[in-house]
């Protein structure tokens, strides 16, 4: 479990994230969603000690990580995965060195063992035959899920993504979200996503947190978030076109029209 | 100026101190640092001897225009060129040129790492990044570039014998003659000290700029030039204080 405590962060003075709380339980995806700029990185950077809060504290699983040595930090940041928003993997390494990347720091496993785990992440992601290309040669969707595979490598406790569906189709970014769901509930990990996609909502959402010019404006799950009453939320969620002619439709009685 | 210089200092001493921390394996450092000689050492092989052979032929002909008077044994003009090849051209000029190869290799490979998160990704792993990326460019810069000097000093005269040999300006055997006459091994550790000191502040600095590169690609770009810029102002300065140390 992760608990955030009263977390801010400030940007040249300015609070980008304000005293935010939020508990993310084991199992399930909690989607953080709001606006471009509304603080979600600077929210997870924090959560995750890429970035250090100003204020508050971050607890994995009762320790308060913020305030341990770099050598404690470590021990924890074994035990992530994370997402990022434009794949960050390593130009200089293949699709399996990539995977294998966090195995060779981190594990005591011989080279064999490392390729069959590494083979075995990839697989589960879907993607078999591609273990000797590089990311250049990958597919945005296929990049996104050689980060995911690298991601599980360790069989991490935590699981964060940034954005994991920038940049990809609606059909290759529902895959990527089963992906997701399918791997947090199979390995029990405490999933945290950043999103600002409706479709991954309504897909994952176990638990969704809004959040608006860096504080949380709301809080619950994807079965009760079309039924919020907090203006800011459904300014967001029907700032589409489409969500937004789909509400005058069923506000007018006859979503069938047009 | 002031206040931002002594910001920037602190920082690189920051960040050294971060690169040489005890890897978390050596094995993988060690492994990087033979990936790193290949790259960038081996890498600037072509382009030192190139440079070499041509400046060497250059400083033959030019010292044999300037001596003139009949009084001037023809030897000096190995001697000549010998004194100047090892005693500033191979170390200095040589680091000068690789400021720009290798400085800017370094620092668009760490800045690009950077800006695309590769960085972040191994942070968040809890890999020590600048350890891991910059630790062994900067160890197989500093103690294989020397091999680089001693390449660039033979290349040089042979260009120099080379010219020699095609135009017939002075007789072969007093460019030989000239060329071990009151050799001085000093001015070689002196040279190779000079090329080590000098690879450690290109591939540090370079690497350092690149590491907080940010701002997009335009951001990458202002970090290398920057990197070069800085190298080479160090690199003068440097010079002249080793130069005034040493000799």
């Amino acid at each position: 479990m992760i608990t955030v405590r009263h977390l801010t962060k400030y940007y040249n003075g300015q609070p980008a994230v304000k005293d935010f709380s939020v508990e993310y339980l084991p199992g399930q995806c909690s989607l953080v969603i709001g606006a471009s700029g509304s603080g979600k990185t600077v929210l997870l950077k924090s959560t995750v000690g890429l970035q250090d809060p100003d204020e508050g504290e971050v607890l994995f699983d009762g320790t308060v990580f913020n305030r341990l040595s770099p050598k404690e930090k470590k021990k924890i940041h074994s035990c992530m995965g994370m997402l990022f928003q434009g794949s960050a993997l390593f130009d200089f390494a293949t699709a399996m060195e990539n995977v294998m990347f966090p195995l060779e720091f981190f594990s005591n496993m011989n080279r064999k063992e490392k390729i069959e785990r590494a083979r075995f992440c990839l697989h589960r992601v879907g993607l078999d035959g591609v273990d000797d290309k590089y990311p250049s040669e990958l597919s945005g969707g296929m990049q996104k899920r050689v980060g995911i595979a690298r991601a599980i490598a360790l069989n991490p406790k935590y699981l964060f993504c940034d954005e994991p569906n920038s940049g990809l189709d609606p059909r290759t970014s529902v895959m990527i979200d089963r992906l997701i769901q399918e791997i947090t509930r199979e390995y029990n990990i405490t999933t945290v996503i950043n999103t600002h996609d409706m479709n991954s909502v309504m897909e994952i959402g176990d638990k969704v947190v809004f959040i608006h010019k860096g504080e949380k404006c709301w809080e619950g799950s994807k079965d009760n978030i079309m039924t919020s009453e907090c203006s800011e939320l459904d300014e967001f969620i029907f700032s589409s076109r489409m969500a937004h002619e789909l509400k005058i439709r069923y506000e007018s009685g006859n979503p069938s029209e047009g | 100026m002031i206040r931002h210089f002594l910001y920037v200092t602190g920082r690189y001493l920051l960040f050294l101190r971060q690169v040489f921390r005890r890897p978390e394996k050596w094995r993988l450092t060690i492994r990087q640092f033979f990936v790193e000689a290949g790259k960038l050492v081996i890498g600037s092989i072509p382009l030192t001897a190139l440079i070499s052979v041509f400046i060497g032929a250059v400083l033959v002909i030019q010292t044999a225009n300037n001596m003139t008077s009949p009084m001037l044994p023809k030897m000096y003009i190995g001697y000549m060129t010998r004194e100047s090849l090892i005693l500033e051209f191979c170390s200095t000029m040589v680091c000068l040129i690789l400021a720009g190869k290798i400085g800017s290799n370094i620092s668009s490979e760490i800045g690009t790492m950077r800006i695309t998160e590769q960085i972040d990704a191994m942070e968040m792993m809890g890999i020590n990044s600048a350890s891991y990326l910059v630790m062994p460019k900067i160890l197989s810069t500093t103690l294989l570039n020397p091999l680089l000097t001693l390449m660039s000093f033979i290349m040089g005269l042979l260009g120099g014998y080379l010219i020699i040999a095609l135009t017939g300006m002075i007789k072969i055997s007093d460019y030989l003659d000239g060329i071990r006459f009151a050799f001085n091994g000093y001015y070689i550790t002196y040279s190779l000290i000079k090329t080590a000191v000098f690879s450690f502040i290109i591939s540090s600095v370079s690497a350092f700029y690149g590491y907080y590169a940010g701002g997009g690609s335009l951001g990458v770009g202002r970090s290398a030039t920057t990197a070069i810029v800085v190298s080479s102002a160090l690199i003068l300065i440097f010079n002249l204080i080793l130069t005034r140390i040493m000799l």
